[in-house]
């Protein structure tokens, strides 16, 4: 935030600041952005290994995109849309068909606890709906091919030490399975949702999260799939007034999975986290987009997604959509990307796309860089006697390790760490 | 007592333009407890001699031998150097993302040792290190080398040396960069290291600047890739009073 240095008194009508003396922001006219990028970082390509691409802008604005529950307002994807063009559609033919269950994934509620009720919702049942909006053809068909929501329901100020567990287990791989869940917060609630992804199927799971005034909400979703699973989903949230939200996105296991998480507020005081950590193996497309629409004014946002790629055909994809609307004056907002890659053979895209409808805002920047494994890092922790594999390690977990600790529950930061163990051991690191 | 021994070393890079020798028969005898500091003008192959003994990937060496107590150093990984007991403070010591410093220092004590330290006193070595060394305590959470100053990167390469107790130590232009309190702070913990180590040192430096604070006991010159001349700290300051005009007059004819 820079002020003016005019020694002015700034002219105010009935507090808030206008005239020329205003806050503002470098580059930011009241209508909108004038420069293509924000400050950022530079984005790093090093001779021959990997490959990625960096964009600050494309396609038109997000506030263009169709958002809808039903089916025949999305036609079946060609590849050439700009939220599908990264994907492989082949493949994903199976879960973007307008098609019944044939394996359901089971849900569970790995724990009762107080305050805590599981429920279902029907199609047009409140509060089902009323924050989830489909944004492409994948979450409209799960939307609508999903009878039954489960709905988890905090109580109002109910205040939960332990983690709610859901384990959503695919059953049958290849099978397609939907599924709709509902987490709900009611106000002055703070509640843990970890969500855990086993087995293998044809998955196409929609999340909706109603975060009410006043609630601390953090929803951990990690995907662990079998290799041969395939994910779609779509995650949404509405953020109260004065509320707090933090999603997690640890994506290790898989096929395929495609992540959609998006975050909107429904009055002011909002802050929102979004966290996203990925380790793609040779052959896995992992590819997250988050969407935190500033809808609405004096809310902040904070988006993080770093990634690891190993393995020949290893892939990821990262589209990070930030709009900051006209009436959202008083925003602060930020978004990241870093992807790490290990090997040849491997890629990563990186898009943050930054639109601002406003210059009345606190902050806005976006950063994305992706690098290869620098041998220099290498030969300065090799001088000191720390052996080649451990080094690697070193280097890998500490890049990664913001992530985990941004979840914040011990017991599952312990089992990332030994899933990262895991996947370092597969390349030979 | 150990000896580190440098015979008749030639060392080469490539280069967009092809292999070019850089070192071009060095011979050096080190022994545990001295001081050698190697002066000599710029590019004429110092700092390539101190990665070749650290054993860094770029330097390629087509002839001649470095061996410590009579093993073969250059058949050691990077790696194994140092737990050998070769130390290299380097002259951009690399920023490492991720790795906390109490994190780094540990792993590459336990490395070295072939042990962890005992938390306890490992903990106090540090901070009591640190202290000498005058680096602020919040050091310790911060990412090896991340957003520190030149000074203080140079400060942290030397606090490594004194946790880690080489055998021996090279020193590639430590005092670059280092205003006049810090050069006095990074000397004192060298010579510390020396005493209490019984350290064989290799000291590389462009002025003399240093050889106030860390008195040598031998002098090499270094002109394009050879030892021109070598003598006691009486060279060093005739160096101080002539500069490398007299080494560099032949090249130039």
């Amino acid at each position: 935030m820079t002020k003016s240095a005019s020694a002015e008194q700034a002219e105010q009508v009935e507090g808030v600041e206008v005239g020329e003396a205003r806050i503002s922001i470098p580059g930011m006219g009241e209508e909108g952005e004038n420069l293509a990028t924000a400050h950022e970082e530079t984005e790093h390509t090093h001779g021959g290994l990997g490959e990625s691409t960096t964009k600050a802008k494309s396609g038109g604005s997000r506030a263009d995109r169709t958002t809808s529950l039903s089916v025949a307002d999305f036609a079946v994807p060609t590849g050439r849309e700009e939220e599908w063009r990264f994907s492989p559609l082949k493949k994903l033919g199976r879960v973007l068909s307008d098609a019944a269950t044939q394996t359901p994934v089971t849900i569970k509620l790995r724990k009762s606890a107080e305050g805590v009720t599981h429920g279902e919702l029907a199609l047009a049942q409140s509060p089902r709906g009323t924050v989830f909006s489909a944004a492409d053809r994948a979450a409209v068909v799960g939307y609508s091919q999903s009878a039954q929501a489960d709905h988890i329901k905090v109580a109002a100020d109910t205040e939960l030490t332990e983690p709610v567990f859901l384990d959503i287990t695919g059953e049958a791989s290849g099978h397609r399975a939907n599924a709709h869940i509902v987490l709900e917060a009611e106000a002055h609630s703070k509640v843990v949702f970890v969500l855990e992804h086993r087995g293998s199927a044809d998955a196409n799971l929609n999340v909706e999260v109603i975060v009410r005034d006043g609630a601390d909400v953090t929803v951990v979703s990690l995907q662990r799939w079998d290799g041969d699973a395939i994910h779609v989903g779509q995650q949404d949230a509405e953020i109260g007034r004065d509320a707090k939200y933090k999603h997690v996105s640890v994506t290790l296991g898989g096929e395929i999975v495609r992540l959609n998480s998006n975050v909107r507020y429904a009055a002011e005081g909002g802050e929102a986290s979004m966290y996203g950590l990925y380790f793609a193996d040779a052959g896995q497309h992992l590819e997250h987009r988050s969407f935190v629409d500033h809808n609405s004014p004096r809310n902040s946002s904070n988006v993080l997604y770093k990634g690891a790629l190993q393995g020949q055909d290893a892939r990821t994809v990262w589209v990070g959509d930030v709009l900051i609307r006209k009436a959202a004056e008083g925003t602060d907002s930020y978004e990241k990307n870093q992807n790490l890659i290990l090997t040849d053979g491997a890629r990563a895209d990186s898009i943050p796309n930054l639109e601002i409808e406003t210059g009345l805002i606190e902050g806005a920047g976006h950063a994305s860089s992706t690098g290869r494994f620098d041998e220099n890092h290498l030969f300065y922790l090799m001088a000191r006697g720390i052996p080649e594999k451990e080094a690697r390690q070193l280097v890998v977990r500490g890049f990664l390790n913001e992530i985990v600790q941004a979840i914040g529950v011990d017991s599952i930061e312990d089992t990332i760490h030994q899933d990262l163990e895991n996947e370092l051991e597969i390349a030979g690191f | 007592m150990s000896t580190l021994e440098i015979k008749d070393l030639h060392v080469s890079i490539e280069t967009e333009q092809g292999v070019k020798e850089i070192l071009k028969g060095v011979t050096l005898t080190i022994n545990s407890g001295e001081i050698h500091a190697i002066m000599g003008p710029n590019g004429s192959g110092k700092s390539t001699l101190a990665s070749t003994i650290a054993g860094h990937p770029r330097y390629t060496v087509t002839s001649g031998t470095i061996t410590m107590d009579g093993e073969n150093v250059l058949d050691m990984a990077v790696d194994e150097r140092a737990r050998a007991g070769l130390f290299l403070a380097m002259q951009y010591p690399v920023e490492v993302p991720g790795v906390t410093m109490t994190n780094f220092l540990r792993t590459a004590k336990t490395a070295i040792d072939g042990e962890a330290p005992k938390l306890r006193t490992w903990a106090k070595d540090v901070r009591s290190a640190m202290e000498k060394l005058k680096i602020d305590a919040d050091f310790a959470n911060r990412n090896v080398n991340e957003g520190f100053s030149g000074g203080e990167k140079k400060r942290v390469e030397i606090l490594q040396l004194e946790l880690f107790k080489p055998k021996f130590a090279v020193l590639d232009e430590t005092d670059s960069g280092l205003d006049i309190d810090a050069l006095r702070v990074v000397s004192d913990g060298v010579n510390r290291a020396q005493e209490s180590n019984d350290m064989g040192t290799l000291l590389i430096t462009h002025y003399t600047r240093i050889l106030n604070y860390i008195k040598p006991d031998y002098v090499h010159v270094f002109v394009d890739g050879r030892v021109a001349e070598q003598g006691g700290p009486e060279l060093a300051d005739e160096l101080e009073a002539n500069g490398y005009d007299r080494f560099l007059a032949p090249a130039q004819a």
